[in-house]
């Protein structure tokens, strides 16, 4: 039986954005230690749109990013994603939700006994009513897609970082989501394997019509966005369209 | 075919064995906590082994008689503290219609003198008449012939060595004689009953031997009474007409009464089955402890993968299985050493003690229960550790 991953996955939603932001503001902390950490965000990610989400530390990127991807309790503000209305929603809610969403961390936070194939179909182990062996297909195949078809049966700890974060990349995409959720995904990468990491990310998100939003620092990864966005303080600033250059160059 | 393809998408839907990969791909903590399983089973095994055994041991004598019913003093509390009752109660008992034989027992814990080290141990003397019945072996008959004569006595050659090597001295033609009480017996013959826990050794002898060795026994006491009844008869219904026809100086057991009677005494008289008990407690509490220290460890260590997992949609309880899937292989990989082990250690301690310690299901099925609450119980509590897997806190 040969599947091919790349073209089972799930069509975007007609019409609306895959993220839908309207006055988002978080707090931390409670009383006199309460901290507003965002205010009143508003932002629009469309199916196949690849966002960049820069900013010094501290801004409240990642916590931006943790209300999008539904790790967290909405506070104030409507947050919809993929459709579903995140503000009041209950953990079970949550955790559907998030099945439907890939999610790339800073440490690529692979399971260390578990090998890489087996990493990436943890990934598609979340896809419902496929047989085992269509499920280890799958991950062997987005395994061969971002080039680590040879290193099947490695831990984690026998892989460079690169291989590492390429191996999350299969993993976050084997579930087929529309939504792709990355946390600096360069950072612990020299630049000419981040760049290569995040060239991949992009071309396999576009082929899934999944839409991106990534938090970076990494000044030499900017042009792979079709949207730069910056935030400070809690706010967005500025909305920067890269489009016109993204196909300059391509 | 039904169950074939039930089973099939069963093992189709099969997901990647978290919990076998987590325990096998760490294989130094894996040792160490089936090291503590085990050990924590091997010691309940050793402590309910020989719980049990002394149990059993204590009336390795007691299952031999040729009994239905069984006569013995109200102020007698075991078999090493026999006190004396009127042989003629026993012969009212022939009054019943059931009643089909009888056989007086005279039984004491008397002081043997060791041939060879001429030191003294106590040992168990019955005497009886050589022609009635006493066990249901039959080849006592016969042999108990040769103590119709004065002074002749049987041995026990399962007794302990301590009383000299007294079987193979008969078995090699000499003529074994010793003092019991200060008397001279010689030994006519061997039999085979086996230790018991209040008694290291066995002596046979007739009545009339034994009233020798013991002259200071009230005339017509005896210590016990065995009753034979017809075939068929109603072993319930004769023990209640009994009990209330004959007076209150005597009491009518059963045969399993009897025995019952005599574990009893070793189990509530004493402190052997606390100590046991407590000593399988020891081995669960620190299995527990072992196990739930492995566990609880093995989660911290893995707290961010759990969290991951979260964060890709992963339910909380699909995670808490894994843990209890752990607890679950645990328990079986560390019962299966301490199986064998305790199987091992009880051919050690037959072999060292005489005692009849060995496995039996009933046993093996509750070490292996408690070993499977000691794994499911700590993770369990090491599953509270999981709810700290917070997935907003991994970005």
């Amino acid at each position: 039986m040969s599947v091919d991953p790349l073209a089972t996955a799930t069509a975007p939603q007609q019409g609306g954005p895959s993220v839908a932001l309207r006055g988002l503001s978080h707090w931390y902390g409670s009383g006199a230690m309460e901290r507003q950490v965002l205010q009143g965000i508003d932002l629009e990610i469309h199916p196949g749109e690849v966002v960049l989400l820069t900013g010094p530390s501290g801004c409240g990127k990642t916590t931006l990013l943790t209300l999008v991807g539904a790790l967290r309790q909405v506070q104030e503000g409507s947050v919809r994603v993929l459709g579903q209305e995140l503000l009041d929603s209950n953990r079970r809610q949550r955790q559907r939700l998030r099945r439907q969403i890939g999610m790339i961390f800073q440490g690529h936070n692979l399971l260390g006994f578990l090998s890489a194939e087996q990493n990436v179909q943890m990934g598609s182990d979340l896809l419902p009513d496929l047989g085992y062996r269509a499920r280890r297909d799958q991950a062997r195949e987005w395994l061969r897609a971002v080039g680590l078809g040879d290193h099947l049966g490695k831990l984690p700890h026998d892989l460079s970082g690169g291989q590492k974060q390429r191996v999350a990349i299969a993993r976050a995409l084997a579930s087929h989501p529309r939504l792709l959720l990355a946390d600096e995904p360069t950072a612990a990468l020299d630049s000419r394997s981040g760049r290569e990491v995040v060239e991949l990310l992009r071309g396999l998100a576009r082929e899934q019509g999944c839409a991106v939003l990534m938090v970076t620092h990494d000044p030499r990864i900017l042009d792979v966005a079709d949207r730069l966005v910056r935030m400070e303080d809690g706010c967005l600033q500025e909305q920067e369209d890269m489009r016109p250059l993204v196909n300059a160059t391509a | 075919m039904q169950p074939l393809a039930a089973l099939a998408s069963l093992w189709s839907s099969r997901r990647i064995p978290m919990s076998w990969l987590l325990l096998t791909r760490q294989p130094a903590r894996l040792a160490v906590a089936l090291a503590g399983i085990s050990f924590a089973g091997i010691l309940m095994f050793m402590q309910f082994g020989f719980r049990d055994g002394l149990f059993d041991a204590s009336v390795t004598i007691h299952k031999l008689f040729d009994a239905d019913l069984v006569l013995l003093s109200p102020r007698s509390s075991s078999s090493v503290s026999m006190a004396g009752f009127p042989r003629r109660r026993l012969v009212q008992t022939l009054a019943d219609p059931d009643v089909a034989g009888i056989t007086p027992v005279h039984w004491s814990l008397l002081l043997w003198r060791n041939p060879q080290t001429r030191a003294t141990r106590s040992l168990l003397t019955l005497g009886f008449e050589p022609d009635d019945p006493l066990f249901t072996d039959p080849s006592l008959a016969a042999k108990s012939q040769v103590l119709t004569q004065r002074g002749r006595v049987l041995f026990d050659e399962l007794s302990r060595p301590e009383f000299g090597p007294v079987a193979e001295w008969f078995r090699q033609g000499r003529q074994v004689e010793s003092e019991i009480s200060g008397k001279r017996v010689r030994v006519a013959g061997l039999v085979a009953l086996g230790t018991s826990f209040g008694a290291d050794g066995n002596l046979l002898t007739s009545s009339e031997t034994y009233l020798s060795l013991l002259p200071d026994t009230p005339p017509g006491s005896i210590e016990v009474g065995l009753i034979r009844l017809r075939p068929g008869s109603d072993v319930a219904a004769v023990q209640r007409r009994l009990q209330a026809a004959l007076p209150q100086d005597v009491r009518v057991y059963t045969k399993q009464g009897f025995i019952n009677f005599e574990m009893n005494y070793w189990r509530d008289s004493t402190s052997i089955g606390f100590i046991f008990t407590l000593g399988a407690a020891m081995g669960f509490i620190v299995g527990c402890v072992i196990v739930y220290q492995i566990l609880y460890s093995d989660v911290s260590d893995h707290l961010p993968e759990y969290a991951t997992l979260m964060a890709m949609g992963y339910r909380l309880s699909t995670l808490l299985g894994v843990v209890a899937r752990e607890g679950f292989f645990l328990a079986i990989l560390g019962y299966l050493p301490a199986y064998a082990a305790g199987e091992g250690l009880y051919v050690l301690v037959r072999n060292a003690t005489n005692l009849p310690v060995g496995m039996d299901t009933a046993r093996a099925v509750l070490v292996f229960a408690l070993i499977l609450v000691m794994c499911m119980g700590s993770a369990a509590l090491a599953m509270r550790r999981l709810a700290d897997a917070d997935p907003a806190e991994i970005f």
